[in-house]
């Protein structure tokens, strides 16, 4: 298939439902014959692990135990195969071999699965506790573990739960039953889950919410100081101006700034207060390094500030001063703080 | 010809039609898997419209299955968001429907006409035992079926032609133009459910993606015409039908099976032979290219 102009998937597809298509007339073409030993090749479709016996049991122990041997020997050059494998093949690994060796293993795994689980759902036992166990862990070895015990879990419970109604089949409660731990994976999961990732993002807009309001307030106070030598209380109205946030957005942050002592509140707006000033002016700082850095970002590539949660004012002295420098030819210095020092002194 | 075999043509060719109709889009917008994954989850969508209507009226299955088809794309949609490979998330979903069809079906089904095994390859030769009578004209019900599908897939697709041409070929400026990009994705996606779930009867969930398919992909290799495409597409999927129908008779084997197979056939014929992608065309030109170096 690697030689036409046809896509990957169109090309799975296609291989996999014509090769069903023939294995079908095969099928029943066989159905006909007066031959024995065929009546169980239409369980292979469902599976049917009830009706296993024991040596079918002993069958696909030998063949798990052989598979699991083999990961086991040879887990150091799969490792590699799998995340570099133009490394592998530079030290010397026989690529094409333990490549082929995987596909193998996996057919293999397949086909002792299809008793229990059948053709259909043996997708889901392939995928389901990988990714599952994937959501657990960053570490290759223990997404491995993880991911069969993931698998061994999968099966029992299925197994429990169609035991006992008669007329359950026990392969797709298997497959639901692995779902299932997936989903809830996906969703409480520590670091990659649904929950932790929306706790953050709900933390993230809070925070981003007091910091626009600290930002605003500090340079609106600035420019009056500027103009006037005088602080004054800004109405909400003139603060949603500057950066807009939704009304609910905009008192829940504006409570939490008050709370913290931030913000002072007056009939006629609201002002920074002496502690509020030094936030809002280190916020005003991070804020415009970052827009320094976000258009020489070129200069700043050493700094890998992704890494760092954008945190400039962590950086050492000389990179901060580096980005003084380029605020200061840009004229966009936090100045408020230093106005206020100079007005006291002077007076 | 007997009207036995009539109707058993009419239903495969309609079949052969409508999927390789809906299998180009499908394939010039990479979603094979996807239709892959619908086809399987229509189960479900019928499963679950026979246990709430206890009827096993087309219309409600139609419903269900065009419900099911949907929302199996808008949960890969979410996984994928989510931050699952979007093959991953493919097959989790659409398995995890699949099983949850075939508990149902199982479970409360047992003793109704849906049966595992018939989900699976369908039942073309029964098809015209089951008739009804719509204006006056005795047909099969899976015959009434396909070609209301059709005439809906015809029309939508006539009436988008130029919206599905351009959001297929460069989404970007189809977004960029105001297209609504993301709803015809998901009307689409509606089509292919009610195309799988109206070509269900007759060939099953798993061979109507060869039928979805293997046409579309026939087609591609031999022109490069996008409306050429459903032209070709349509007609192989009826040759794949017919052929596959007479020979299914000759070896006394199963009719949705040896249709899948005749479109593999075909596709095959022309991976070998087509005049610009075949593989004789592509040894041709690429030995003239090397007579060409030589020359020089």
């Amino acid at each position: 298939m690697r030689h036409t102009r046809l896509k990957t998937d169109t090309a799975i597809g296609l291989i996999l439902s014509v090769f069903f298509g023939i294995g079908i007339v095969l099928l029943t073409y066989i159905n006909q014959l007066p031959v024995g030993d065929q009546s169980g090749l239409d369980e292979f479709i469902f599976g049917q692990a009830a009706a296993m016996v024991s040596s079918d049991v002993r069958i696909i122990s030998i063949v798990a135990i052989i598979l699991v041997a083999i990961v086991v020997l040879l887990f150091k050059e799969l490792k590699l195969l799998i995340f570099d494998r133009e490394f592998a093949q530079g030290i010397g690994l026989p690529t094409t071999v333990l490549n082929g060796l995987l596909m193998t293993m996996i057919v293999a795994a397949v086909v002792i699965g299809l008793q229990a689980v059948g053709v259909v759902l043996m997708v889901s036992m392939l995928i389901a506790p990988a990714i599952t166990a994937r959501y657990w862990t960053d570490r290759l070895d223990h997404m491995v573990i993880l991911s069969g015990i993931v698998g061994a879990l999968s099966g029992i419970s299925g197994t429990l739960i169609s035991a006992p109604i008669s007329g359950m089949p026990t392969g797709p409660l298997i497959v639901v039953s692995a779902c299932m731990l997936f989903f809830v994976s996906l969703v409480i999961a520590p670091k990659k889950g649904l929950l932790i990732k929306a706790y953050r993002l709900k933390h993230l807009r809070k925070q981003t919410a007091r910091e626009q309001i600290l930002q605003s307030l500090y340079e609106l106070a600035e420019e009056h100081y500027a103009a006037t030598r005088s602080l004054k209380t800004f109405p909400g109205e003139d603060i949603q101006a500057l950066r807009p946030l939704s009304a609910r957005r905009f008192q829940k942050a504006l409570k939490g700034l008050q709370q913290s002592g931030y913000v002072n509140v007056t009939n006629e707006g609201f002002y920074l207060t002496a502690s509020g000033r030094e936030k809002a002016h280190r916020v005003t700082l991070n804020n415009r390094y970052m827009q320094m850095y976000a258009m020489h970002e070129v200069r700043f590539a050493n700094l890998h500030m992704e890494k760092q949660n954008w945190d400039f004012l962590s950086l050492p002295e000389e990179e901060q001063g580096r980005l003084q420098a380029l605020l200061h030819e840009h004229k966009l210095e936090p100045t408020l703080l230093q106005m206020l020092q100079e007005g006291r002194t002077s007076t | 010809m007997t009207d036995y075999t009539f109707w058993i043509l009419l239903t495969a060719s309609l079949v052969g039609i409508t999927c390789g109709i809906i299998g180009v889009l499908l394939i010039l917008r990479k979603l094979a898997m996807v239709s892959d994954a619908i086809s399987h989850t229509v189960l479900l969508g019928i499963i679950s419209a026979f246990l709430i209507t206890q009827s096993l009226d087309g219309w409600t299955m139609f419903i269900g299955a065009a419900i099911v088809g949907v929302l199996t794309t808008v949960f890969i949609q979410m996984l994928n968001s989510a931050g699952v490979q979007s093959d991953a998330s493919i097959g989790i979903v659409f398995t995890f429907l699949f099983a949850i069809g075939v508990i149902l079906v199982s479970m409360f089904a047992r003793n109704v006409h849906i049966d595992v095994e018939h989900t699976i390859m369908g039942e073309i030769a029964f098809i015209p035992w089951e008739t009804v009578n719509w204006f006056g004209i005795e047909a099969p019900q899976a015959v009434w079926m396909l070609s209301i599908v059709l005439v809906i897939d015809v029309i939508l697709l006539l009436f988008f032609y130029k919206e599905f041409k351009l959001s297929t070929f460069d989404p970007e400026l189809a977004a960029a133009l105001g297209l609504p990009v993301g709803l015809l994705h998901y009307l689409l996606m509606g089509m292919t459910s009610i195309t799988a779930v109206a070509s269900f009867d007759a060939v099953g969930a798993i061979l109507v993606v060869a039928m979805l398919i293997a046409p579309g992909a026939t087609a591609y290799l031999l022109t490069e015409r996008f409306s050429m495409m459903f032209v070709l597409s349509a007609t192989f999927g009826v040759i794949a039908a017919i052929s596959g129908y007479y020979m299914a008779a000759w070896l006394n084997a199963s009719i949705a099976g040896m249709m899948a197979t005749m479109a593999g056939v075909l596709f095959l014929l022309a991976f070998i032979f087509s005049p610009t992608h075949g593989m004789i065309a592509k040894a041709l030109s690429q030995k003239h290219i090397r007579t060409f170096d030589a020359d020089t």
